[in-house]
């Protein structure tokens, strides 16, 4: 017979560190279903058919939060043999909290007091066996940390399912609830163990349950009296009582030692949530943890990935020899150049020995004829040597022999500097080419396949290095105070204190960005922040603001700024929108937020974290990128061409440039309706970057530099500047990368959510760009049009949806008449 | 009547009774904030809101929109 158990226990109180000590390696992670709350199952170690369920960590469980609800709906309806509640012995009498409204479920229950270490070395000390005794049931001092008392408590959970000790508390609720209680179970048609659990939700007039469980009608007579007794709702003269009975509890089993000032973590807190110095510690952290996972070790990891493994290859040894020899061959190559330059001053005819040097087998009569020209003029040059800079640092002769010897040199080649492991797209180019397979599938493969592969994994590791930090930033304790130091700011936009950190990373790459957004707690905070955090401009939108600064504004100073200035616009003006949005409107519900004791986190939590949430991303989002890329490689390097369908030489000629000249006109209003401005567009959704070296092919040229500075003339000549400009607008805000599209629909975990974040993105960037260009137009003296007017009507739609009031949902509030 | 709102960091303070009803009030009293509990302001957060309060020994968090439906009344020490 299989045996499931349930782990419940308060947020903080170390569930998931026993929840990894418990299953060790056989855990699967997902989704409860539509929601974006994480649901771990697991297999207990060492037993065989033994499952074990790790609920949300919760602090009641009322109907009013997702996660309560998700845990009590489980617990109720999936036959749970134990529930196995884990509580914080540092923090005992919030955490019995919940133990008191478990053990009235009618399953059976055992209770795990974990941080004893903590609490033997702080001197207080519980009395388990009273404990055991007022609760009813088992209960096993552990801690999961040390690893101690684990066993003890698996075998206490399997012996109570294996027994069905249901518990019998002895803690009581005040003698008049508990009087109405029993008469209500009087009235009450259920099978004996449930009764107290089915009385107590009725007396409380529980929302959810009441909806599946009518009320007998005398109930409410004998509810309606304590509450005028009381002066106070039902629900809450139960949740005061059951606190008045814990505190009475915990007076018999905590021994407290007296408390001699502040504790360690109360001495951490008093200086790094300190009035002044919050904000600098603050700073420093977040710099730290945006320089390594963004600038430094990030990127380098990342750089290696795309280039190395997924491009040309790369050193494992020798790379510095090669470096080196590759700069020498540069050297010789400039003396040539000097050398031929200063032929051509001194009269002698260079065409024929420059082109015949560009080829691969140079004309060794031409060669040698100009060898003996430049010998009879007795020539020589002189080449100069920079350094990074551009600055000459010394002058170097070159006399014939040198000329000689430098055109001998042969460009050093990367497999014979020491240990070369060449990229798997090099490596498959050659292999698919080594068997003669046919140029289609080759570029499927290469340029399709493996190019999207490389798209998923090429962000793993900088996304990795980031959930290393967050995931310490959780554990330890800081992520808390982080939602503590900034709430006053974002709460005004709708979002949370900790949504800062997902649009910070955002601006380096929005991926790690998207995931960072797991660590807010409020759902609706979280989605608002997965659906806003790609507005600020990432790493790989940098080319193309260089490519449009450049090109069209000569390289004016404010277009960078703008690009983030109008991000964090698109941030708060979304926030202000959206959280007016019947579907992110929410009961009235306080910001409560636990500040958890400091404390150093295990390496193996934090590895583990960072592992599922990198792991999820591939698993999850990796599937939409690969096909993406599939996609927009067919119909980039398939067309009719004169000779039917097949592939084709160059992008404007494939059918994305077709599908490009047919959708063109959507863009008109925003001034850029040109078939190859789309098409760029439609392929910076694979990799934002990808606009700059789109446009290098559109306009003929072969290879474009980061900034595409060989297009710049051609570019600027298809631009106005007001056109240019909401072009890039509208590349910068309309749905980022594939990738990053991927993470969203895997933090979204619903497909309505992430068609209507994906949705409102396009929507958004358009109106943007329209209010930009056709206000734009109107100032720059244009004439009123139709634009302009849509222009406006843009403007003001917006304006409304800022400033309408908030969108409220009507209190399904059982009606009471209320003493207040 | 003063209520949580009114009370500054470092004070000691007992509830006396908790306004509103549903959720709002719910979870407030889920974390421990009923009537007759202790609660010691620590301190306010750098930009003025939220607060930091110890209740039932651990650190809780409010801001001050949600906590005038708490009145307290000074204690002692």
């Amino acid at each position: 017979m299989s045996i499931k158990i349930a782990l419940a226990g308060n947020p903080n109180s170390g569930k998931t560190t026993l929840f990894n000590a418990l299953t060790g390696s056989n855990q699967f992670i997902g989704n409860w279903p539509g929601v974006t709350v994480e649901k771990k199952e697991g297999k207990l170690k060492g037993y065989k058919d033994v499952k074990i369920m790790d609920l949300p960590g919760i602090y009641s469980l009322s109907p009013y939060s997702l996660e309560e609800v998700i845990s009590r709906n489980y617990l109720l309806n999936e036959q749970t043999d134990c529930i196995l509640n884990i509580v914080d012995g540092s923090n005992l009498e919030r955490n019995l909290f919940l133990t008191a409204q478990l053990l009235e479920l009618g399953i059976p229950v055992v209770v795990a007091v974990n941080m004893m270490d903590v609490v033997d070395k702080s001197g207080d000390v519980i009395n388990i066996q009273e404990l055991s005794t007022h609760l009813g049931c088992p209960v096993i001092p552990i801690s999961a940390l040390k690893g101690t008392g684990i066993q003890d408590a698996v075998k206490a959970a399997l012996n109570a399912a294996e027994k069905l000790t249901i518990p019998s508390p002895l803690m009581k609720l005040s003698g008049k609830v508990e009087a109405a209680l029993a008469s209500i179970v009087s009235m009450i048609d259920a099978p004996s163990f449930i009764k107290r659990f089915y009385a107590v939700k009725i007396f409380e007039r529980d929302s959810k349950f009441v909806e599946t469980y009518k009320a007998p009608s005398g109930a409410e007579a004998i509810i309606a009296s304590v509450e005028k007794e009381f002066d106070d709702d039902s629900e809450s003269i139960i949740t005061t009582d059951r606190y008045r009975a814990i505190s009475k509890l915990i007076g018999s089993v905590l021994k407290k030692k007296k408390s001699v000032g502040l504790s360690i973590s109360d001495k951490i807190d008093r200086v790094v949530t300190n009035r002044f110095l919050a904000l600098p510690i603050f700073a420093v952290v977040i710099f730290i943890i945006y320089f390594v996972s963004v600038t430094t070790v990030g990127t380098w990891v990342t750089d290696w990935t795309n280039d190395g493994l997924f491009g040309d290859g790369w050193h494992l040894t020798g790379g510095e020899a090669y470096e080196a020899a590759v700069g020498d061959y540069e050297g010789e190559g400039a003396k040539v150049e000097a050398y031929l330059a200063a032929a051509d001053k001194a009269g002698i005819d260079t065409a024929g020995i420059s082109e015949t040097l560009e080829a691969e087998e140079p004309n060794e009569e031409v060669v040698s004829g100009f060898i003996k020209e430049a010998s009879a003029a007795n020539l020589t040059a002189e080449t100069e040597i920079k350094d990074e800079d551009g600055n000459v640092t010394e002058t170097l002769p070159v006399s014939l022999a040198d000329f000689e010897t430098a055109l001998a040199a042969e460009e050093p080649a990367p497999e014979e500097f020491g240990v070369w492991v060449p990229g798997i797209s090099a490596l498959a180019a050659s292999g698919l080419g080594a068997i003669g397979t046919s140029e289609w599938l080759s570029g499927l493969v290469v340029d399709g396949i493996i190019a999207g592969v490389g798209a998923v994994i090429g962000f793993v590791p900088q996304m990795l290095v980031l959930f290393l930090f967050l995931a310490a930033l959780e554990a330890c304790g800081y992520m808390a105070r982080i939602a503590f130091i900034l709430d006053r700011i974002f709460r005004r936009f709708g979002l949370s204190g900790k949504s800062f950190i997902p649009m910070l990373v955002g601006t380096g790459c929005g991926i790690p960005g998207v995931m960072a957004s797991r660590t807010i707690e409020n759902e609706k905070e979280r989605r608002m922040t997965v659906m806003i955090t790609t507005f600020m401009p990432c790493g790989a939108k940098l080319p193309v603001i260089a490519l449009i600064s450049g090109a069209v504004f000569g390289g004016v100073w404010w277009v960078a700024p703008s690009a983030y200035f109008l991000g964090v616009f698109s941030v708060v003006i979304s926030g202000l929108m959206l959280k007016k949005m019947r579907m992110f409107a929410s009961d009235p519900s306080p910001f409560l937020m636990e500040l958890p004791a400091y404390h150093v986190p295990t390496v193996e939590n934090v590895l583990r974290s960072m592992w599922e949430r990198g792991w999820s991303f591939i698993k999850k989002a990796g599937t939409l990128i690969l096909i993406s890329a599939i996609l927009i490689w067919f119909l980039s390097s398939f067309g009719f061409t004169e000779g039917g369908f097949g592939m084709v030489e160059d992008l404007s000629q494939g059918l994305l440039a077709n599908i490009g000249g047919a959708i063109a006109w959507i863009f008109a209003p925003l001034g850029f309706g040109t078939w190859d401005a789309t098409v760029a567009t439609i392929t910076g959704l694979i990799a934002k970057e990808n606009v700059v070296g789109t446009m290098g092919v559109l306009y003929g040229v072969a290879e474009v530099s980061e900034n595409g500075e060989e297009v710049w003339a051609t570019f600027a000549s298809h631009f106005t500047l007001l056109s240019a400009y909401t072009f890039l607008v509208f590349n910068l805000y309309c749905p980022p990368c594939f990738a990053a599209m991927g993470a969203i629909k895997r933090e979204m975990n619903n497909t309505k959510w992430f068609l209507f974040a994906i949705g409102y993105q396009i929507l958004f960037a358009y109106l943007l760009a329209l209010i930009i260009f056709q206000l734009g137009s109107l100032i720059g003296g244009g004439a009123f049009t139709v634009g302009s007017f849509f222009g406006f009507a843009a403007l003001i739609f917006i304006i409304f949806m800022v400033a309408r009031p908030k969108f409220r949902k009507p209190t399904q509030l059982r009606d009471v008449s209320q003493t207040v | 009547m003063q209520t949580l709102k009114d009370v500054k960091p470092g004070q000691k303070v007992k509830v006396v009774k908790l306004y509103g009803h549903g959720p709002m009030k719910k979870r407030i009293m889920d974390m421990g904030i009923t009537v007759d509990s202790e609660l010691f302001i620590r301190k306010v957060a750098p930009l003025g809101d939220p607060i930091e309060v110890n209740v039932r020994g651990y650190e809780l968090s409010l801001r001050k929109s949600d906590i005038d439906i708490i009145e307290v009344e000074e204690v002692a020490g």
